[in-house]
């Protein structure tokens, strides 16, 4: 599928580039681009669980983890920034007297959070997955435990709410690296950076998906003994998507927080880490814009649908979820293909990258 | 191993097109402000209003939970808002405008709080912005109405330590439901007492107040334990205050956090008799819910539906006959009722729906209303109202009786500066952060 229409998909990126980054801030209202530029941040992290679980079959169940270390990385030097010399309002609200914890102290310095939204999902990424591939954890098993991170670290947040804000999380943001972020011109180039690293981690994964590497990915999600068997370590190639994943993940959470203005771990436990899932089914998760335009749709459908329907939206979602599992496992962007396979009968076998996906179906 | 098998022009390609973004995102900056600007030219101050009230109708926000864990209290709150709006519209509307509400949700989630309260003050126009409940909800909710310069009225009891420029308060700050559920405890004689509260920020800050208190009126704090909100097993910090034997518990839980806190205190042997309860969270909203018998424990509230005031039995009525109605009248509720009342007498003491209008009439004008709970006064410099306190105890109908109350009413003293024991150094770190 990959290698027939080099040219269309990057075309398509150039298309989705366009329409985010020169249309987008033009035709909406400050609202909506604000709103875009939060579907954009689980874009990110969906892009991320498509290659990871689309193309490596490994179900990524708590991405949450990784959105929190770029949220929190971000949410700390923000607060520290708008806090100034004195400790942010929020610590001195728990425990007058106490200091800064020493933590947060490194976070004080720009540099060092970029560095940290970067390293800190590759290492913790790096670890988890080192240590699950080489054992050869799988399937359910790898999808319950990344799950249980996910909610452990919600609940650590939770629970130590003077050191990161607990239950309530990090809000009241006033600076964004030096910049009011009060200011609407300011908040279109946090949109715009957000919109540019979507496109980026787009055009990241198509290389991927083409290269050598891609195709690896691919053979160890479908048959990992054969790929051992030609002297390839499936483990390393899982764990380079894993990685790729979480750090593409942690990206679209630190720019979650300028754009949302508060981070909370409701954002980063269970349930949000399932919905980064759900977006991504629904679009096709092994395909190249499936999971960032799903992950969008589904945004939206909580934005707008949330505001018409509060206690219906939830249903629909689930009901789409279901009738797309049921009757499309490929999700929307798989749609084209059945089309095309319907018109021309006689050659039975679909794409290959559908074909290799529905045999993993079958044996899981 | 992963070499690819790119040419060097899908590279580049790649190289070009992430540049390009950069590049545009870094045009698009030189227009903003930058920290330490002129605040005036830093674009800082709000865009103008986009309020329209030049026809028959003013539209006003209302922004609850109406899913998730909070829905249970935020409904009822949502209802009792659209049954003032009803009542304020058949008496002819403020300012002679009909009310047209926007009903939003919540959804017991702080960041829709934020996204929602963006969407109503610059999609739909709102005048005001009415609703939360937990404290996380306000405070996600107000660096929104300060940066839009809109207005926002809370009516749940809080922490304090906080004020705004852009939201009135409506229920109880700490010195009118705590101070006085701490004075009501040590005119009882109470020696020791054991604080139990859900993770977060009220009960935490609550908390930190009652144990300096508790120090001035002697008072020994024999143990405090926290839960997350959305958990509800208390079983081993119930087993913690058997062991601490305290004259009482101070219950600052909230939700239905409350029914296994309840339930583990029964089947710990505990009992009213011995080692009450006082709450500042459990109504009559939620005392049948409690799932057991919660009869001879307190709580510290401004009003109860026992209340005997010339207007309350009106509203009790009212309510009762009201679609979607509980049948029972609680604090938050009234609080709500107030809120929106409040709004109408600020907007015609104006004379406009104008934000900063409405804020200077709160300073100039003496707004008062004659609420369920007595005739409140809204102070105008930090937006609270004046409230007297009243502890009820739970008797067999799962109402209140009322067994002490503060007499005249008590004037809302947010940063609590009018009580010595509150530590000057901390107030002043609070208003610098805050600021």
């Amino acid at each position: 599928m990959t290698k027939l229409k080099p040219w269309i998909s990057l075309g398509g990126i150039g298309v989705f580039a366009v329409l985010l980054l020169a249309v987008a801030p033009v035709v909406l209202s400050d609202h909506w681009l604000n709103n875009l530029g939060k579907y954009c941040c689980w874009a990110i992290a969906a892009v991320g669980i498509g290659l990871a679980w689309g193309r490596g079959g490994m179900l990524v169940m708590g991405q949450g983890v990784f959105f929190a270390l770029g949220a929190y990385s971000m949410a700390m030097h923000l607060t520290l920034e708008t806090a100034g010399d004195r400790v942010p309002g929020f610590m001195v609200l728990y425990d007058p007297l106490a200091p800064l914890p020493a933590f947060w102290e490194p976070f004080r310095s720009a540099g060092f959070t970029l560095v940290a939204i970067v390293l800190l999902p590759v290492v913790v990424a790096g670890i988890l997955g080192y240590a699950l591939f080489k054992r050869r954890v799988k399937g359910a098993y790898f999808a319950i435990l990344t799950q249980a991170l996910a909610v452990a670290l919600a609940t650590l947040i939770s629970s130590t709410i003077r050191e990161t804000g607990g239950d309530t999380g990090l809000s009241d943001f006033k600076y964004f690296f030096g910049f009011v972020l009060n200011d609407p011109a300011n908040k279109v180039m946090v949109y715009a950076i957000t919109a540019a690293l979507l496109v980026g981690c787009l055009l990241a994964v198509r290389q991927l998906y083409r290269s050598r590497f891609g195709e690896l990915l691919v053979a160890a999600r479908d048959a990992e003994e054969r790929v051992r068997f030609l002297g390839y370590d499936p483990a390393n190639v899982k764990l380079v998507a894993f990685v790729v994943s979480a750090l593409m993940a942690s990206v679209g959470g630190a720019m979650f927080v300028p754009l949302v203005g508060i981070i909370t771990p409701a954002e980063i436990g269970a349930a949000a880490s399932i919905l980064m899932i759900a977006g991504v089914a629904f679009g096709g998760r092994a395909s190249l814009f499936g999971p960032a335009l799903g992950a969008m749709a589904v945004g939206w459908g909580q934005s707008s649908l949330g505001s018409t329907w509060p206690e219906g939206w939830t249903y629909i979602l689930g009901l789409l979820f279901v009738v797309v599992i049921l009757f499309l496992p490929h999700g929307l962007s798989s749609l084209p293909a059945r089309f095309a396979a319907m018109r021309r009968r006689p050659e039975p076998p679909p794409a290959p990258a559908i074909a290799a996906a529905e045999l993993e179906e079958v044996r899981s | 191993m992963f070499t690819t098998t790119t040419t060097t022009t899908r590279r580049r390609t790649l190289v070009t097109t992430g540049a390009l973004g950069m590049t545009l995102a870094l045009v698009l900056a030189g227009c903003g402000a930058r920290a330490g600007d002129d605040p005036a030219a830093a674009g800082s101050s709000p865009a103008a209003s986009c309020v329209d009230t030049s026809g028959g109708t003013v539209k006003l926000g209302f922004l609850n939970s109406l899913t998730g864990g909070m829905a249970i209290s935020e409904k009822t709150v949502s209802n009792v808002l659209h049954m003032a709006a009803d009542e304020i519209n058949n008496g002819g509307g403020i300012l002679g405008k009909k009310i047209q509400y926007v009903q939003e949700d919540g959804a017991t989630d702080w960041p829709t709080f934020a996204e929602k309260t963006e969407k109503l003050l610059t999609q739909d126009c709102v005048a005001a912005i009415f609703g939360g409940w937990t404290s996380s909800s306000r405070k996600a909710v107000k660096p929104v109405v300060e940066k839009l310069n809109g207005l926002f009225f809370y009516p749940v009891q809080y922490e304090g330590l906080e004020s705004s420029p852009n939201i009135y308060y409506t229920g109880a700050t700490t010195n009118q439901q705590i101070i006085p559920a701490m004075d009501f405890l040590a005119a009882k004689g109470v020696k020791t007492l054991f604080l139990a509260g859900s993770d977060y920020v009220f009960p935490r800050t609550a908390n930190a107040i009652i144990k300096l208190y508790a120090a001035k009126l002697g008072i020994k704090i024999v143990g405090e334990e926290y839960v997350p909100l959305d958990k509800d097993d208390w079983t081993s910090q119930v087993a913690k205050i058997v062991a601490a034997k305290p004259d009482f518990i101070f219950n600052t839980i909230n939700g239905s956090s409350n029914v296994g806190f309840v339930k583990a205190y029964y089947d710990a042997g505990l009992t009213p008799a011995k080692t009450p309860i006082i709450s500042v969270s459990i109504a009559e909203e939620e005392a049948p819910a409690m799932g057991h018998e919660v009869t001879g424990n307190y709580a510290s509230w401004n009003y109860f539906q026992s209340l005997k005031t010339p207007t309350n039995p009106k509203f009790i009525q009212s309510w009762k006959a009201y679609p979607n109605s509980s049948g029972v009248t609680s604090d938050p509720m009234e609080a709500a009722y107030i809120s929106l009342y409040l709004y109408k007498s600020l907007v015609e003491a104006a004379g406009s729906f104008d934000v900063d209008a409405v804020n200077a009439a709160a300073k100039s004008h003496t707004i008062t209303f004659d609420a369920p709970e007595g005739k409140v006064t809204l102070n105008g410099k930090n937006h609270h109202i004046s409230k007297p306190g009243h502890i009820g105890q739970i008797n067999a109908s799962n109402q209140f009786d009322i067994v002490w109350a503060s007499g005249k009413f008590i004037e809302p003293d947010p940063y609590l500066e009018g009580y010595g024991w509150f530590p000057a150094d901390i107030r002043k770190q609070l208003v610098d952060a805050a600021g």
